[in-house]
């Protein structure tokens, strides 16, 4: 009795201070600052430039929900995470937003309570190997040694690729992409699994990326995306929106160069007046953001097709699946309306 | 008012209040403990449950002491993982104590550079952290020995290159029985020879070579037997086969990196135990023995070693705690220890952190325990016996 009474006083007390820090964009804004979890370093997606500040396409998406809530692209601390740690990080409350090319996948939506929020990179799980192997196709892998990151969806696709092809190979587990590129340059394994895109990220750090190729085949569907803790849905939703804002700009046409000019007119185009403050848009009041929080993110970090074309065409990634549904791709953004 | 004030000032009550005091502040800190986790779980919509141990892990392993295939459970992933901590224990803490004991007798040699050889060794070893230790031998291996394709051959049947180090595998065949029939009656011969030879010797003080006998025993009657059955031992030779070697016996990189860097950097501490028994040992057990005639060997090991023993077992014992428990650092290379299944991937894959962090806490507790209890056991038996 008196311990089902004091566990009621203690849920009471955690009760209390959850509704007091109920709201993470309240927190964020306390705070002045948004916390994002990034990657340790990974090519075009977030890695220091050589003035030593994060860049990528993953940090300009962290940039962009600080332009939404903070009216500042600026105002981020950045947390990077491996991919073992990243989701502890992430529900020990070190961030924010987990912004660190995360597969979204069944159990990690429900099972680990945490709320993906969209896609921004539609990726898959491709092999690359030194194109003195000889090797043309991932079925000819027949006993390799195989470098995986360890923590990932990466090395259960490879056991149920490898096991359905009935394939022999020799896994060797490795923390972080740096560690793995090291290995594979010692000749430690023969081929290196990651999601594609990483794999061109890790090919352009090579002196001679021409020596190495991507074997053809894609063995996963590898749905990147924001995380969220889940819970407080008006975050989700900030966050959310913030993605498809940048999407809707890129299929409207608005981009930093013209934001402005086409904020500060009436535009034929409803919906342009609607994402960028001119007319009132439904709700937005219900998010906690300004009427210019989408003119904030577009001035200041850009659309999603000039964050794409910044960060991840020196790496020669293509749009693919990763065009607007118009240019036959998979992005389809829902009205703002 | 005076009663309790004569309660406060009886020093065997007083004892019994703090005690209670302290009992009751301990139990309320473990409580609080317990319900913070229970809350903040709460809050994060979480609930402790370890179903996950019984759902398959999905990811492969490369090395495993007992069969495994990713279709096989978390927890079996967990047991090959302790598995392989094991191994590279067992490995490392003979490395280390074999090491250790040379290197402690060493470096009380009278020969100058031998001695000044050992204590630079152990300077230098114990003074850098074991983490480099393991990423150099990780390291020089990776990096210098050559690739497959190109490895270092001895006798084209054993093979060195940045995938491991690979031996030819004996394989038994029909009759290989007649072998092991002998070696256990050579075995048997050993302990009742010896016995004979102890009784033999304290009645009447006259030695047998015992040691020597009783290891050609060993030594030559099996290999009698193997020749008279017709040699039943074949040889699985590796060979290149694709990208790597198959067949034979192999040994990856890492654990050969985490066998020698914890060995080795084990052995600097242990070389320091039982520099400091020896010595604990009075000079004049030495000299006595000396002055009745025995050989510098024979006072070593009759005299001083025995008494010495007494002296370094206990901190032996926490060098083979430290040693085991800094296994755990394998995951810096890839290893697949129990730290790099249980409480890595398959953390990351069920995101059950509280649950698999407490299965491993709670297995190196009870390892760790076991082998202070082991070493106990060894302890009790060489302390001095008061008679």
């Amino acid at each position: 009795m008196k311990t089902k009474m004091l566990l009621a006083g203690v849920t009471a007390g955690v009760m209390f201070a959850g509704s007091v820090l109920a709201s993470t964009l309240d927190d964020v804004r306390a705070r002045g600052k948004l916390n994002c979890i990034i990657n340790t370093g990974l090519a075009g997606f977030a890695a220091p430039d050589d003035k030593g500040n994060w860049t990528g396409f993953d940090v300009d998406f962290c940039r962009a929900v600080a332009a939404a809530t903070l009216g500042d692209a600026d105002k981020v601390n950045y947390t990077t995470a491996t991919g073992k740690t990243r989701f502890t990080k992430l529900a020990a409350g070190e961030g924010e937003i987990l912004s660190r090319n995360t597969t979204w996948t069944f159990s990690r939506d429900v099972d680990l309570s945490q709320t993906f929020i969209g896609v921004n990179y539609y990726d898959g799980q491709g092999f690359m190997v030194p194109k003195s192997l000889g090797v043309k196709s991932a079925k000819g892998l027949d006993g390799a040694s195989v470098c995986i990151q360890t923590g990932t969806t990466t090395e259960l696709n490879l056991a149920e690729y490898f096991k359905g092809n009935n394939i022999k190979y020799n896994p060797v587990p490795i923390e972080t992409n740096a560690e793995a590129q090291e290995l594979y340059k010692a000749g430690r394994c023969d081929v290196y699994t990651t999601d594609a895109s990483g794999l061109y990220a890790t090919m352009m750090s090579f002196d001679n990326p021409s020596d190495h190729m991507v074997l053809p085949e894609i063995v996963s569907k590898e749905p990147l995306g924001p995380v969220v803790r889940h819970g407080d849905d008006q975050w989700a939703d900030i966050v959310s929106w913030v993605l498809r804002a940048m999407m809707a700009a890129e299929e409207k046409g608005i981009t930093s160069k013209n934001v402005k000019e086409l904020a500060a007119k009436d535009n034929k185009d409803k919906e342009i007046n609607r994402l960028l403050g001119k007319d009132p848009l439904q709700g937005l009041s219900k998010l906690g953001l300004s009427p210019d929080w989408a003119v904030n993110v577009i001035s200041q970090v850009g659309n999603y097709q000039e964050s794409f074309e910044k960060h991840l065409f020196p790496l020669t990634i293509k749009r693919g699946m990763n065009a607007l549904y118009r240019d036959g791709g998979l992005h389809y953004i829902p009205p703002i309306k | 008012m005076t009663f309790f004030s004569n309660i406060w000032r009886n020093e065997k009550s007083r004892e019994i209040i703090v005690q209670i005091i302290v009992l009751f502040f301990l139990g309320w800190f473990i409580s609080w403990l317990v319900m913070n986790v229970n809350a903040n779980f709460e809050a994060l919509g979480k609930d402790i449950s370890f179903e996950f141990l019984f759902i398959p892990a999905g990811y492969d392993i490369n090395q495993y002491l007992i069969d495994y295939d990713s279709r096989d459970s978390h927890l079996r992933a967990g047991i090959v993982g302790l598995l392989n901590t094991g191994l590279v224990a067992f490995f490392g803490i003979i490395l280390a104590t074999l090491l250790g004991i040379a290197l402690g007798i060493i470096r009380l040699s009278k020969n100058w550079l031998a001695s000044k050889i050992a204590y630079w060794y152990v300077e230098f070893t114990r003074n850098v952290p074991i983490l480099l230790h393991i990423l150099l031998w990780h390291g020089i291996i990776i990096n210098t020995l050559p690739h497959p394709r190109k490895a270092i051959s001895l006798g084209e049947v054993t093979f060195l290159s940045n995938r491991g180090f690979y031996i030819p595998k004996p394989l038994a065949e029909s009759g290989i029985e007649l072998v092991y029939l002998f070696l256990v009656v050579a075995i048997i011969f050993s302990i009742l020879f010896a016995k004979y030879c102890k009784k033999k010797q304290d009645l009447t003080g006259i030695q047998y070579p015992v040691f020597w006998i009783n290891f050609s025993v060993i030594f030559f009657l099996p290999l009698i037997a193997f020749f008279l059955s017709g040699m039943p031992v074949s040889l699985e030779i590796p060979a290149l086969k694709g990208f790597n070697f198959r067949g034979g016996m192999h040994m990856s990189p890492e654990l050969a990196a985490l066998t020698f860097a914890l060995g080795i950097y084990t052995a600097a501490f242990i070389a320091e135990i039982v520099r400091a028994g020896i010595l604990a040992i009075d000079n004049g057990q030495r000299e006595a023995a000396e002055s009745i005639g025995l050989k510098p060997s024979k006072v070593m090991n009759l005299v001083i070693l025995p008494q010495a023993r007494r002296v370094i077992i206990p901190p032996l014992t926490s060098q083979y705690l430290n040693l085991t428990k800094n296994s755990s650092l394998a995951i810096a290379i890839g290893y697949m220890d129990l730290v790099a299944t249980l409480g890595g991937i398959s953390l990351n894959q069920t995101g059950r952190e509280m649950e698999t962090m407490l299965i491993v806490m709670l297995i190196y507790l009870s390892v760790s325990l076991s082998i202070s209890a082991l070493m106990n056991w060894y302890n009790s038996k060489v302390k001095l016996v008061g008679r």
